[in-house]
């Protein structure tokens, strides 16, 4: 390669991703300025005004703590269904693991956005409306198709001959798994958790519909009605209420990333 | 040996328990409701009755669903196909011949977009495209002044706003197939003489089919159901101008209380995820055999 043609692919790629950073630069600036307004501008007089006001209990605490019980009851749930429906189809053949397997890929292809008039239609004739457990187990459905197909990916590559030495020791089935297979595939599992937690940490439409009142709704709602309360002036607090509600999911994915190599990244990416 | 075959089975009751009840339910219910009145409120709210097609018939009589049908379409067309698609494959190709550094800048910069919870993203974006937005205060300090973009341009708007949020998507799948195309096939085509374009067209794109079409299968059908970013930015307006079938549905359900209505709308779009489901699970069954 030239030195000419890797200079001009570092050009292009800069532009995009002075293109791509440019939208988020609004969000950096405005969060440290007390009059920010929509033009991005360097703070006059820059301060955490925008901070401290939004850290009260019913703006900031109340939502982020609805938030992390929803993330992580979904979370559990679909480790705990997936572990289950993932052994099985992970370590007996029978014939109905391919049509079973294609069946859960199919499913993570439902648009969630166009199932939602109908799950409310079904949750007010099942009185779910505004339950927290319903709400958890309906979003840890919509993402129960991906963790029980990456599930059982990690599941296959502990290898088999591990178990059927435990098994010849006399261990019983629910002990090699417990204490064999899921102690070595735990990456896999927390990228699985990790994975529905950023989904869930940032879903906004599903808790805007199920969930009624304001002392359930996580974070994304309440950040949705103090904009458009509040929205129109506050435009710093706005700011510095995303920053503060984004930083968990960036941390998570970094970990991710980070830790684990692309290749996973990349999975847990299958459904964005 | 029938039973155990049976019990082994037993742990997947779970799974698939949850995915009976919330998810195959609604959407048998989906179908079923789009043949009625039911309502959100009223004397239909509890006793909805049969219509028969009458949603459907409407739809087409109606000026809101072909509308909604057709920017649906231009969207997904604009920013999943052309935009993530196209810009997700350039920014793949260009970091395999920049420096590491510029590459993982770069890469950090687009993941970020994508990362960021969905309605933190949506308020970025609204900022941006306002009229006193970063957006026109870059064209103003080129000299021209910008339109009301989310008034005069909603569509433009939030089909860049949805590429600019995705492509992180196809960058990464893109990425990921060019690391496994082989070295000597390229070095061979350079020995031959073959120019930039003609070592893209002719080896690596055929190379990373298979990865294009099931890239397209996915962001197409994430596009599809994108709400919340058109939701926060233009909430559809103005007068219908960036209702796509999502938000259609959603305003007809619950803004104008015709669960009946909207359930047909949502139905064609379960439909629609159907049918790309259904060849997306194709695609990767052909590739594994």
């Amino acid at each position: 390669m030239t030195a000419r043609a890797k200079l001009g692919a570092d050009i292009a790629l800069a532009v995009i991703g002075v293109c791509f950073v440019a939208p988020l630069l609004w969000l950096l600036l405005a969060s440290v300025d007390p009059q920010a307004g929509y033009q991005t501008k360097v703070p006059v007089a820059p301060s955490i005004e925008n901070f401290s006001a939004v850290m009260t209990p019913e703006l900031l605490f109340q939502p982020v703590a609805n938030s992390f019980l929803l993330s992580a009851g979904t979370a559990v749930v679909n480790v705990l269904a997936a572990v289950l429906a993932a052994y099985p189809l992970s370590r007996y053949q029978s014939r109905f693991n391919k049509p079973f397997m294609y069946t859960v890929l199919f499913g993570t292809s439902l648009p969630v956005t166009a199932i939602m008039v109908p799950v409310y239609g079904l949750f007010v004739q099942l009185q779910f409306l505004d339950s927290m457990v319903a709400t958890i187990f309906f979003m840890a459905t919509t993402t129960l198709p991906m963790a029980i197909w990456m599930t059982k990916n990690f599941m296959d590559s502990v290898p088999l001959e591990l178990e059927e030495a435990a098994w010849v020791d006399g261990a019983s089935t629910v002990a090699t798994l417990r204490s064999i297979v899921l102690p070595l595939m735990r990456q896999g599992l927390g990228v699985v958790f990790i994975f529905v937690f950023i989904q869930a940490w940032g879903n906004f439409f599903v808790p805007f519909i199920l969930l009624l009142s304001t002392g359930k709704q996580p974070a994304a709602v309440s950040i949705f009605s103090f904009f458009g309360q509040h929205g129109a002036i506050a435009y710093g607090q706005l700011a510095a209420f995303s920053i503060l509600y984004s930083v968990p999911v960036l941390v998570l994915y970094a970990l991710v990333s980070r830790g684990m190599g692309n290749s996973f990244a990349l999975s847990g990416a299958m459904k964005g | 040996m029938r039973i155990r075959r049976f019990l082994r089975l037993l742990p997947v009751v779970p799974s698939v328990l949850l995915l009976l009840v919330f998810l195959l339910a609604p959407v048998a219910w989906s179908f079923y409701a789009s043949f009625t009145d039911a309502a959100l409120s009223g004397k239909a709210a509890r006793d909805p009755q049969w219509v028969g097609a009458d949603n459907y018939v409407r739809m087409f009589s109606d000026d809101s669903f072909p509308l909604a049908a057709w920017l649906t379409v231009v969207f997904v067309a604009a920013s999943a196909v052309l935009g993530q698609n196209v810009l997700g494959l350039l920014i793949a190709l260009l970091m395999t011949r920049s420096r590491r550094v510029v590459a993982s800048w770069v890469g950090t910069a687009v993941v970020a977009a994508w990362v960021l919870p969905e309605i933190v993203a949506a308020f970025a974006a609204y900022a941006y495209f306002n009229r006193d937005g970063t957006l026109n205060q870059v064209l103003g300090s080129m000299g021209s002044e910008g339109p009301d973009w989310l008034y005069s341009f909603p569509l433009v708007a939030i089909i860049l706003a949805n590429t600019w949020r995705g492509t992180a998507f196809s960058m990464l799948v893109y990425r990921a197939a060019l690391a496994d195309v082989p070295r000597d096939v390229t070095e061979a085509a350079l020995m031959d003489g073959a120019r930039g374009w003609q070592r893209l067209a002719f080896i690596t794109i055929p190379l990373i089919r298979s990865s294009i079409a099931t890239n397209l299968m996915l962001i197409t059908l994430q596009t599809l159901a994108v709400f919340t970013l058109i939701w926060v930015m233009t909430a559809g307006g103005p007068a219908n101008a960036s209702t796509t079938l999502p938000v259609l549905a959603y305003q007809e359900a619950f803004k104008f209380g015709d669960i009946g209505y909207g359930t047909a709308v949502a139905s064609v779009l379960i439909l629609l995820g159907m049918i790309f489901g259904a060849v997306y699970v194709r695609l990767l069954r052909e590739q594994k055999t």
